[in-house]
């Protein structure tokens, strides 16, 4: 059998992993904390065993921050289990605003590290296109990637969705840094690669401090 | 003697916790919830162990690691994460960490590390300590 891994699996497994591995992560910490919180109801429960009295009011904050996390780690959840289902249709009908939205909810832990502010403003109405939904979000993320690296001082990129008379664009704005941020290393070969797969295009305007992805209506 | 301890995560929810659980066990503890932070604290004070969380804004675990051996080199780092490879716990070991937990982490084994790095880093003092002894000796003419 002769199998070659192509550069757009490639890219996919990547982003996939990444996604998948930084949203683990964030489980644990939630666990983690639980963790902690149970194991004080345990230190008081062996207290109160003891005799010593604990105010119940220490108990209500105990059990609300373990809902907290426990609310957290649902949304988590959900969030890795909508990503895993975006491989299920290779093709279909997808809210742009709105997978734009998903992208950066899934990503905001690599901002969070970068301390980058994400802002994502959804379209007044869906702007809806024909496309592969995982090469999308694999495209968006790239694109947020290297806009997260290029935001300079401002420290925050915002992510605007509009419709097209081709289809719709995704504008990452407030770039600061984009040109001291080598142009020519943007968009690479992966980006190029999933680029074609949707039919899609990338400018960059160094002096908007903007990057701008077209899609096409349909693939 | 009490351990001291400075723990570091960026989870305030996390380390406050921890805290009160580790000073209910007799330590001594104190917390950062950034790396920044945390290094102001070991400028300022000394401790027995950092706790440190290798996931971290601005500044991540392994790059605090490096500041902080370079600050204090008897310093004990036991270095908490949620996301443990192999290759970030022997890069963690290479730049001197004492030893690598993952999250969620069991306090019993907690404990046990803690007391481990106290007891390391007054071997460290120690020898320190006497080799200025020695050295103080031998540039004097008696």
């Amino acid at each position: 059998m002769n199998c070659k891994l192509d550069i757009v699996c490639e890219t996919g497994l990547q982003f996939f992993g990444k996604m998948s591995s930084s949203n683990f992560h964030e489980i644990k910490n939630a666990l983690a904390i639980i963790n902690e919180n149970a194991g004080l109801l345990e230190d008081f429960s062996n207290m109160t065993s003891e005799g010593r009295i604990i105010d119940s009011e220490r108990l209500m904050v105990l059990a609300r921050k373990i809902m907290k996390q426990v609310r957290r780690t649902d949304e988590i959840v959900r969030n890795i289990n909508r990503f895993s289902h975006s491989v299920d249709d290779f093709v279909k009908r997808v809210d742009v605003g709105e997978t734009v939205g998903f992208v950066a909810t899934i990503s905001e832990r690599f901002a969070v590290m970068r301390g980058v502010v994400l802002e994502p403003k959804h379209p007044e109405t869906q702007v809806r296109i024909i496309t592969s939904p995982f090469f999308l979000e694999n495209l968006i993320w790239l694109c947020l990637d290297f806009a997260m690296n290029a935001a300079g001082d401002g420290k925050t990129v915002g992510l605007i969705t509009e419709e097209t008379e081709s289809g719709a664009r995704v504008r990452f704005t407030r770039l600061d840094a984009l040109g001291e941020s080598s142009e020519n290393m943007f968009p690479t070969e992966r980006e190029e690669a999933l680029i074609k797969v949707l039919g899609a295009y990338l400018t960059v305007n160094t002096e908007a401090g903007e990057i701008i992805l077209g899609l096409a209506k349909t693939i | 003697m009490s351990e001291k301890v400075l723990l570091v995560d960026d989870e305030r929810d996390f380390v406050e916790t921890l805290a009160e659980r580790m000073e209910a066990r007799g330590m001594e503890v104190s917390t950062a919830t950034s790396a920044k932070e945390a290094l102001k604290k070991v400028d300022e004070e000394s401790f027995d162990a950092v706790i440190l969380d290798l996931m971290m804004p601005e500044m991540d675990g392994l790059e605090a690691l490096t500041v902080f051996k370079k600050k204090k080199p008897e310093l004990q780092i036991i270095l908490l994460t949620g996301q443990a490879t192999v290759q970030k716990g022997v890069e963690a070991m290479k730049l001197g960490a004492m030893d690598f937990v993952e999250k969620p982490a069991d306090l019993k084994v907690l404990t046990e590390k803690i007391k481990e790095a106290q007891a390391q880093k007054m071997l460290l003092v120690e020898e320190r300590n006497k080799e200025k002894i020695e050295s103080i000796i031998r540039g004097k003419s008696w």
